[in-house]
Formats: structure tokens, C-alpha cells, sequence
């Protein structure tokens, strides 16, 4: 699978608070309601701005704080393909996956600046930013995760195998 | 090869022997959901068109935001209660408490395998359990086919050394750890606890370890039991589930910390990150508005009992707000019990019905723009306490009590008698 897209840049320890609201916690019903305020506490402007396909690139520790699973699920609903970060947090990784948003790791995030655009190649982990014309490198995710992320999630993994099949 | 507790456990679970890095699928004995995450985990299980929950318990924990301060999240809790009507799973309604702290008490034996659609699920490693938090699907299909997928993390070691002073508590400790190695310092790893700190903390004290391994990005935070852990479970009524769970001595750490708690002070995180630590002669001083004492990290009968300890016979500033919200319906009749009410009540607190009481800004002490929190719970990122204007500052019950006398962040050794 290869996304294109322009980039949305945040900083490091971008939390699930940030991402999803706590105050917003009687809209996690309603999730195309939550999604007119995803990130809203990190950037006020990205919900109503953000276009179908955009990617985000973050710093460190990505997506950081509690388990729900809304934070990703309302990033997709907005139209993000993808994010790349310099790191994740490991229930923010889990649910991503499970929803189908993939999730890049690359250490030169620093390099990529907003509004370059750029081109993933998941299965052989390649990011091309063909606004600056550099590529980087890094290590596919797992044959499970991937096999979950091209079916779009593991909703449709599950339905599709009937099982994990590892 | 010798094997960490995760691994043991993971073992186990997933019937083969495991090594760090593999995915792996394992049986799940105990599942959780909360009000934020539950609604969502029903509403996938019933597309996949599940009709029953597999795992031995699964609970349904309505803490969040509990009572309901608004009809969509009466809403939700109705989802709750009407899944566990028409399936095995069990509802833990209004009243009951925190589910971290309900499920050390009645359900979590050293041993199993906890998944939990929230992230301080890893309170239950305090009691040798495998214990992790995961998403809404997760738990759907934990529900509905017994099991989950899982990365076997690798094993950071915390060898924990010394005599901890007088003033100085586990939540110093294990602020102190995350200041050290970062919000990110132990991400997708166990962290394992050993050393002879261990004997000098009780059940309660090692459970808010366990609890805040999350906020330095693990997986599991992990204790060995012993008879400390035995005898908690008996007091609670359920000796038999005692298991000893330890690591092999051959075990194969990816880092092993050694940490020394004899000169520790009380620790304060400030905001907005947890590792943003400082040490209380560093911090005191800081005028605050709200003081809030409880949580699934130290909202059990210890720490109330800490806090009455220093607030007795003395009133709150009268410039703040003090509010207290016991863990669960135990704790709160414990409290009830010994007098704690009295002092509190007498010390100018509001107590709140267990819960997770205004932790994640739902209800019950939503903070005002510029105003500033002294609370016990676990983590202070913008926004937390429904206010991305208001500044949360975390530290122990003995901290937060002695600054409630003040109106400013105090060391808690000025008052200890
Ligand atoms: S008390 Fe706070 S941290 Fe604990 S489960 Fe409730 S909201 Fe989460």
C-alpha cells in the first residue's frame, strides 16, 4: 500500500487528552461529534482544516495516556492516512493498528516540516518526502499487524478469518 | 533459559514458551471495560455478532463518571447495564468505585491474564497478575473469544534498595522512577519491581506502583508475591487465590535499574507531563486552589488514613477546596468506620461517592481557568481535570493533606506526628 500526502506537524507528547478531550468524555457515543474536536488542545485550527489523506508527523511518545481508543479512531474519521512520529505510545500503537491507521516510527521526523508532502511505502517501509526530495527508512510493522492493517482493521480481519491468525 | 513474570505468565497463557518480541495469541481469565471505553467495546461485540462473554469475568465498570452528571452518559451507562442483562458479564454500578481498585479487591489473583479497556489496568500486576490496558475492540473480541493478541514485551528490572523514610510513600517512589527514566522511559516494556523496599510497603502501597507503570509507557508493572499478598487477599476473603509468582533467577532483563530510597523526598510532578518531577523542597510554596485526594492510584483505606492522620484536628485553607472521593464502596465503609469521615468533614472536605471522583474531568471539580490542583492521581496532561487552562500537580496523600492545611505545596514531614 502506498498513501500520499501533506504533512500536519505536532511536537512530542502529544496525550490522548490532547487528542480526544476529556471534557468531551459524553460525545465518545457520538463519534463523528468528537472528530469536529480532535486535537483541539494541541492545535484549535486542525479539525475543521484537515483534508482527507493529510498525515501527521509528530515528535516523541505519540499518542500517550489512556486506552481510549476514540483518539485514533477520531484521527482516521477526520481523514488522516497516516502518522509518523519519532515514537508511540504502546496503547495509542494497539489501537491504531486495530482500527487500520497505520503508524510509522522514523527517528528524522525533526527533517519534515508542515505542508511537505510525502509518500509511504508500508509493506517495504519507506517514507519518500518528495517536497524536499529525501527517504527515509524504517522497519515494517510485524506480518500480523500489517495482514490487519490491509484489511482496514481487525474488525474486518476478524470477520474475514474468523480468528487471529498468528 | 530462565523467564521474567511476564513471561512466565504470558507462558502460560498462550500454552507455549514465549520469548520477547513475539507476537502472541493468550487466553484472557479476567476482562474489564469502564464508561468511556464499555459503550464502544458493546457496540463492536455486536457486530461481530458475539452473543456471550468467554472470559471467566468479564465486568462492566460505570466509575467514570458516576452518578451521571448528563443524559448522553446516563445514555451510555444504560448500554452498560443492558449488555450485562443479556450476557454473563457483571456491572459494577453506581456507588461500587473505581475498577482498578475493585478488581484488586475481589478479582485479580496472581497469575492471570487482566486485559482492561483502560490504561491503568496495570494496577493488577501489584498482585502478580499480567495486567495491561488495551482498546475498545480488544476488549470486544476478549469478550467474545476469550483471548487477545500480544507482543511480548521485554523486561526492565527496578531493583528497589534501602529504608524508606518517615513522609516518604510508594507514590514518591514511583514519581521518582518516572522522573528519572521518562514518560517514555519504559515504553512497551514490563517493568518488574524487586529489592527490599518491597517488604516495607503494603498490598495498597505496592498497587499505586503497579498502577503509574503506565506513565512511563509500560505494559505491565510487576511484583512478586509474597505473604504480604497473601494476607491481603485473606483480609479481603479470598486466601485460596494465593499463588506464588516470582522470576526465575536466570532471567533476562533488557535493563536493570537500582534505585535507593533512603535519602528520597517527597516527589511532585508538575505539569504537564508526570516526569516533569521535582523534589518537594523544590516545589513547596506553589499556591494551589483545589486539593483532591483519591483515585485508583491512592484513593484506598492507607491513604485516607494517611490523610486523616495529618488533617486531624485542623482545618483545610480557607482558600481552596478539599475533595476527597474513597476508591471504592470498601474503602469508603473502612473509612466511614474508623472516624476518617469525622476528621475530614471536620477539616472542611467535601467526600464525594467513590468513583473516579473529577480525575478525568468529567464531574465533581472541574478546575477554573488559571486555577491549580494538588490531586493524588496519576497523570496531569493539559486538559486533564476538563480545563486545558487549569495546571494539575500530582504527589502523595500525605503531600496533598499537608497542603490542603496550607493553601500551598508543603512538605508533608512538617506534619507528621
Ligand atoms: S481514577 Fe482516574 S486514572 Fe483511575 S481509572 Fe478513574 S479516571 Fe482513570
Amino acid at each position: 500500500m502506498i498513501l500520499k500526502g501533506k504533512v500536519w506537524k505536532f511536537g512530542d507528547d502529544i496525550s490522548t487528552d490532547h487528542i480526544a478531550p476529556g471534557r468531551y468524555f459524553h460525545l465518545r457515543t457520538n463519534l463523528p461529534e468528537l472528530a469536529k474536536h480532535v486535537l483541539e488542545d494541541a492545535r484549535e485550527d486542525f479539525a475543521s482544516k484537515v483534508e482527507k489523506g493529510d498525515i501527521i508527523v509528530a515528535g516523541r511518545n505519540f499518542g500517550l495516556g489512556s486506552s481510549r481508543e476514540h483518539a485514533p479512531r477520531i484521527i482516521k474519521l477526520a481523514g488522516v492516512a497516516a502518522i509518523i512520529a519519532k515514537s508511540f505510545a504502546r496503547i495509542f500503537y494497539r489501537n491504531a493498528v486495530n482500527i487500520g491507521l497505520p503508524l510509522i516510527e522514523i527517528k528524522e521526523a525533526d527533517e519534515i516540516d508542515e505542508g511537505d508532502v510525502l509518500e509511504i511505502d508500508l509493506a517495504n517501509g519507506i517514507v519518500k518526502n518528495t517536497t524536499k526530495g529525501k527517504e527515509y527508512k524504517f522497519v515494517p510493522m510485524p506480518k500480523f499487524m500489517l495482514d490487519v492493517i490491509n484489511e482496514g482493521g481487525i474488525e474486518n480481519y476478524i470477520s474475514k478469518y474468523g480468528d487471529y491468525k498468528i | 533459559m530462565g523467564k521474567t513474570i511476564a513471561e512466565k505468565i504470558l507462558s502460560e497463557k498462550a500454552g507455549k514458551d514465549v520469548i520477547p518480541g513475539e507476537i502472541i495469541v493468550a487466553k484472557v481469565d479476567l476482562a474489564l471495560v469502564q464508561d468511556g471505553t464499555g459503550p464502544l467495546t458493546v457496540e463492536v461485540f455486536d457486530k461481530f455478532g458475539f452473543k456471550d462473554v468467554k472470559p471467566d469475568k468479564a465486568i462492566l465498570f460505570i466509575d467514570h463518571a458516576a452518578p451521571s452528571p448528563r443524559k448522553e452518559l446516563s445514555n451510555a451507562h444504560n448500554i452498560l447495564r443492558n449488555f450485562a442483562k443479556r450476557t454473563r458479564a457483571i456491572v459494577s454500578d453506581v456507588g461500587e468505585g473505581v475498577s482498578h481498585q475493585i478488581m484488586a479487591e475481589k478479582y485479580v489473583k496472581p497469575g492471570d491474564l487482566l486485559v482492561g479497556a483502560d490504561s491503568h489496568t496495570c494496577t493488577g500486576g501489584g498482585l502478580g497478575a499480567f495486567s495491561t490496558g488495551m482498546g475498545s475492540t480488544d476488549l470486544a473480541l476478549a469478550f467474545g473469544l476469550g483471548k487477545v493478541w500480544l507482543k511480548v514485551p521485554e523486561t526492565f528490572l527496578f531493583e528497589l534498595k534501602g529504608k524508606l523514610p518517615e513522609g516518604v510513600y510508594s507514590k514518591d517512589i514511583i514519581l521518582h522512577i518516572i522522573g528519572t527514566i521518562g514518560a517514555d522511559g519504559a515504553t512497551y516494556k514490563a517493568m518488574e519491581f524487586t529489592g527490599e523496599v518491597l517488604e516495607q510497603l503494603s498490598q495498597e502501597a505496592r498497587l499505586t506502583i503497579s498502577n503509574m507503570a503506565v506513565e512511563a509507557g509500560a505494559k505491565a508493572g510487576l511484583i512478586p508475591t509474597d505473604e504480604i499478598t497473601k494476607a491481603y487477599l485473606k483480609e479481603n476473603g479470598r486466601e485460596e487465590d494465593f499463588k506464588e509468582i516470582k522470576a526465575d533467577p536466570d532471567a533476562k532483563y533488557e535493563k536493570v535499574f537500582t534505585i535507593d530510597v533512603s535519602n528520597l523526598e517527597p516527589v511532585v510532578s508538575f505539569p504537564h507531563t508526570v516526569d516533569n518531577t521535582r523534589k518537594i523542597s523544590e516545589a513547596k510554596g506553589v499556591k494551589i486552589d483545589q486539593v483532591f485526594i483519591g483515585t485508583c492510584t491512592n484513593g484506598r483505606i492507607e491513604d485516607l488514613r494517611i490523610a486523616a492522620s495529618i488533617l486531624k484536628g485542623r482545618r483545610k485553607h480557607p482558600d481552596i477546596r478539599l475533595i476527597i472521593v474513597p476508591a471504592s464502596r470498601t474503602v469508603y465503609k473502612k473509612a466511614l468506620d474508623e472516624g476518617l469521615f469525622d476528621i475530614f468533614i471536620d477539616a472542611g472536605a467535601a467526600i464525594m461517592a467513590p468513583g473516579c471522583g473529577p480525575c478525568v474531568g468529567v464531574h465533581e471539580g472541574v478546575l477554573g481557568d488559571n486555577e491549580k490542583v494538588l490531586s493524588t492521581q496519576n497523570r496531569n496532561f493539559l486538559g486533564r481535570m476538563g480545563n486545558p487552562k487549569g495546571e494539575i500537580y500530582l504527589a502523595s496523600p500525605a503531600t496533598a493533606a499537608a497542603s490542603a492545611i496550607t493553601g500551598e505545596i508543603t512538605d508533608p514531614r512538617d506534619y507528621l506526628q
